[in-house]
């Protein structure tokens, strides 16, 4: 099993004392994409931020092991530390706070953690200049605070900037694709892409089959009312683009749950 | 408890001490002064200014003063230094409220008629302009403590910068407060620029001795047409400091003053600010930093009057409190009948970083004319907890990214500052405060020790 990246059993988790997640499980291997779809309400977010460990949220059963290791017990930092990234739906400016400063900190930060040197300032600059063109990201977003002043789309490169910084084994990408035109789609999917490896792995959450058609996924969800309630292959994507959800709930209902 | 009492029976009792130590303009106005104090008394908390800084119980102490003018013996050169790095200066010292030169200034030699010196020497020296200036700014009969620092005050700093004559040095004058026994102390401090003169000037108040002290300083500046005053205010000192103080700033027609008001670290501080458009199209900045923690004390209170056209002031006022610390500002702005054109801005952010901590924040908005553009915003909040998770995602530790925040938080006021040098040294002097790596004040002997 040594094949595994995420493995989530039986997971409850809630958001002032709610219960939203209600026993999911999913596993994802080192270099699948997973693709998690879902109606509005259906978990979704909750599900990322759970895996992220916002602290706002309250796991309340199950178990989470992320590379062999128990990633509940970790804090966000440390979760980070150990390869774990998340594209943020609506990624947070900080005032203040270059994106350089930002992310030598973060860099430094993980590389701390995981027993390195700090990055030599000519490294971190020619990393940097290497990631910018992955996402086509100009230099001048380099010295203004993060996010502050970038457009949707600017937001949503910045997001796949940084995880091209950080290289993490898994990512999730929460709803990337919401605010996106056609062309910052390609950009963002097509920088996803570039970053692929048998060593990596990528769970998309998304409302609609069109990012699907740049990212191309190994194993589909349906995520309804906390839970899983069907798991096929990428055809199952276009179905649910053609169909709606409807005919999957219902399915799941007649099967008597 | 009228605590004004025990200074009126000091001043009374040791009057002619303290015009011997003093001399011409300084002496002349004390009776005016004993005049006002023993009408008003001092500013306590029944007052709406002072609601949130109850000076007067400052003054219940029998505090001691210098009256005498004994030497306190500080040796300057090897007390301190201020360094600000890649900035020179003029530097010049008050020893508690009695002036020094260091060597450098000593030997500098400044552009002719210009005058940086002991405020006593100048009102021997420079009579007619001193008495001409001092005092006249500084209103004794409105709250506050300029009766009763008119009344003891024997020296200070008096700079006179003629007509037309720029100072590119900067000036920098550092107060040291230090005695053996708690002291108060009553500092004065004259600025006059002439028509076109330019001064910048670095105010650096530090507390060498761990005693307490109290503090009364006036800063009267005048700032003649067409002059530039870039003046920074900078208290590092410790928990038991008191320090009330009030600055005065005359705006004559096309001139830009810039006030700065940086409280790093300190015990209880009021700092009030009085400033005054006389001539048209002028600028005004004002801005301050306050980080504060413990049971540390900064109120600061501004007050533009916008008596003439076509002047431009801004304000920017940050704080951060941990702790118990607890914070004021009140700011009002005051646009005149007549004061068309006028633009101000007044902006007041404050993070509370504990429960205990408590921020009053008062704007006040007075505006007689109808072709003006005003706005202000204040604001007390804690730190952003979605940019917090969000650097915590990246792998920066709540700690670091706590830190980093609040830096940037304060980052934006010195951004605004002038003197560019001044920026790193702010940067990481407030870095250092954050991290609790600057207990007391960066330089002086009582911390190094």
């Amino acid at each position: 099993m040594s094949n595994m990246m995420l493995k989530i059993e039986n997971l409850h988790a809630g958001i002032d004392g709610k219960e939203i997640l209600k026993g999911i499980n999913l596993e994802v291997n080192a270099g699948q994409v997973h693709a998690i779809m879902g109606p509005n309400g259906s978990g979704k977010s909750t599900m990322s931020n759970v895996l992220v460990g916002h602290p706002a949220y309250q796991v309340t059963e199950g178990k989470v092991t992320f590379q062999g290791r128990d990633l509940l017990a970790m804090s966000a930092e440390e979760r980070s530390h150990q390869g774990l990234f998340m594209s943020f739906q609506y990624p947070v400016e900080i005032p203040g706070v270059s994106m350089t400063n930002f992310m030598r900190t973060a860099i430094n930060e993980k590389r701390k953690a995981l027993g390195q040197q700090p990055l030599a300032p000519t490294e971190f600059l020619k990393l940097i200049k290497e990631k910018r063109d992955l996402v086509k990201l100009d230099a001048k977003f380099m010295n203004r605070s993060v996010n502050e002043g970038f457009s949707g789309g600017e937001k949503k490169r910045n997001e796949i900037f940084q995880m091209a910084m950080l290289e993490p084994s898994l990512s999730i990408l929460d709803e990337t694709d919401s605010g996106l035109d056609i062309d910052a789609l390609r950009i963002v999917a097509d920088g996803v892409n570039r970053l692929r490896s048998p060593e990596t792995s990528v769970i998309v959450i998304t409302h609609y089959q069109r990012l699907l058609d740049y990212i191309k996924p190994d194993v589909v969800h349906v995520l309804y009312q906390g839970r899983i309630i069907k798991t096929a292959g990428p055809e199952l994507a276009l179905e649910l683009e053609q169909c709606g959800y409807d005919w999957v709930i219902k399915e799941f209902e007649d099967s008597g749950k | 408890m009228k605590f004004e009492q025990n200074y009126i029976d000091i001043f009374n009792q040791n009057r002619a001490l303290i015009d011997q130590g003093s001399a011409g303009a300084l002496n002349a106005l004390r009776d005016k002064a004993l005049d006002c104090l023993e009408r008003n008394g001092l500013p306590h908390k029944g007052l709406e200014e002072y609601l949130h800084t109850d000076v007067a119980h400052w003054f219940e102490p029998d505090w001691g003063m210098n009256l005498s003018r004994l030497d306190m013996h500080v040796d300057l050169a090897q007390a301190f230094r201020c360094n600000v790095p890649n900035l020179s200066t003029l530097l010049y010292f008050l020893a508690n409220d009695e002036f020094a030169l260091s060597d450098t200034a000593a030997k500098a030699s400044l552009p002719d008629g210009v005058f940086v010196g002991s405020l006593r020497r100048a009102a021997k020296e420079l009579p007619a302009i001193v008495e001409s200036h001092y005092g006249t700014l500084a209103d004794m009969d409105r709250p506050g403590i300029a009766a009763v620092n008119t009344m003891f005050a024997q020296d200070g700093l008096m700079i006179y910068v003629p007509d037309g004559v720029i100072l590119d040095k900067p000036l920098q004058l550092v107060t040291l407060l230090h005695s053996p026994v708690d002291l108060m102390v009553n500092r004065r401090i004259l600025i006059v620029l002439g028509r076109g003169a330019q001064l910048r000037l670095l105010l650096c108040d530090h507390a060498l001795a761990a005693n307490n002290f109290l503090t009364t300083q006036i800063v009267e500046a005048f700032a003649g047409a067409g002059s530039s005053l870039e003046l920074y205010d900078l208290e590092e000192t410790h928990n038991a400091n008191l320090r009330v103080s009030e600055f005065y700033i005359n705006q004559e027609a096309d001139s830009n003053v810039e006030a700065d008001f940086v409280t790093l670290h300190n015990g209880q501080t009021r700092n009030s600010v009085f400033s005054t458009f006389v001539g048209r199209g002028s600028n005004l900045s004002l801005n301050g930093i306050a980080t504060i923690d413990r049971e540390q004390h900064v109120d600061n209170m501004t007050f533009v009057d916008h008596r003439v056209s076509d002047c431009t002031s801004n304000e920017l006022f940050k704080y951060v409190l941990d702790d118990n610390a607890s914070g004021a500002f009140a700011g009002k702005v005051l646009v005149r009948h007549g004061a068309q054109h006028t633009e101000s801005q007044q902006t007041n952010r404050n993070i509370c970083l504990t429960r205990q901590a408590r921020m009053f924040t008062q704007p006040q908005l007075e505006i007689y004319a109808d072709d003006v553009k005003c706005s202000h915003g204040a604001t007390v909040g804690q730190l952003d907890e979605k940019a917090m998770f969000y650097m915590r995602q990246r792998g920066i530790p709540e700690k670091e990214a706590r830190m980093m925040l609040m830096q940037a938080f304060v980052g934006e006021v010195i951004g605004h500052i002038a003197l560019e040098p001044l920026h790193d040294r702010l940067n990481r002097l407030v870095e250092k405060r954050f991290r609790g790596e600057l207990s007391q004040c960066e330089g002086c002997r009582a911390c190094r020790e």
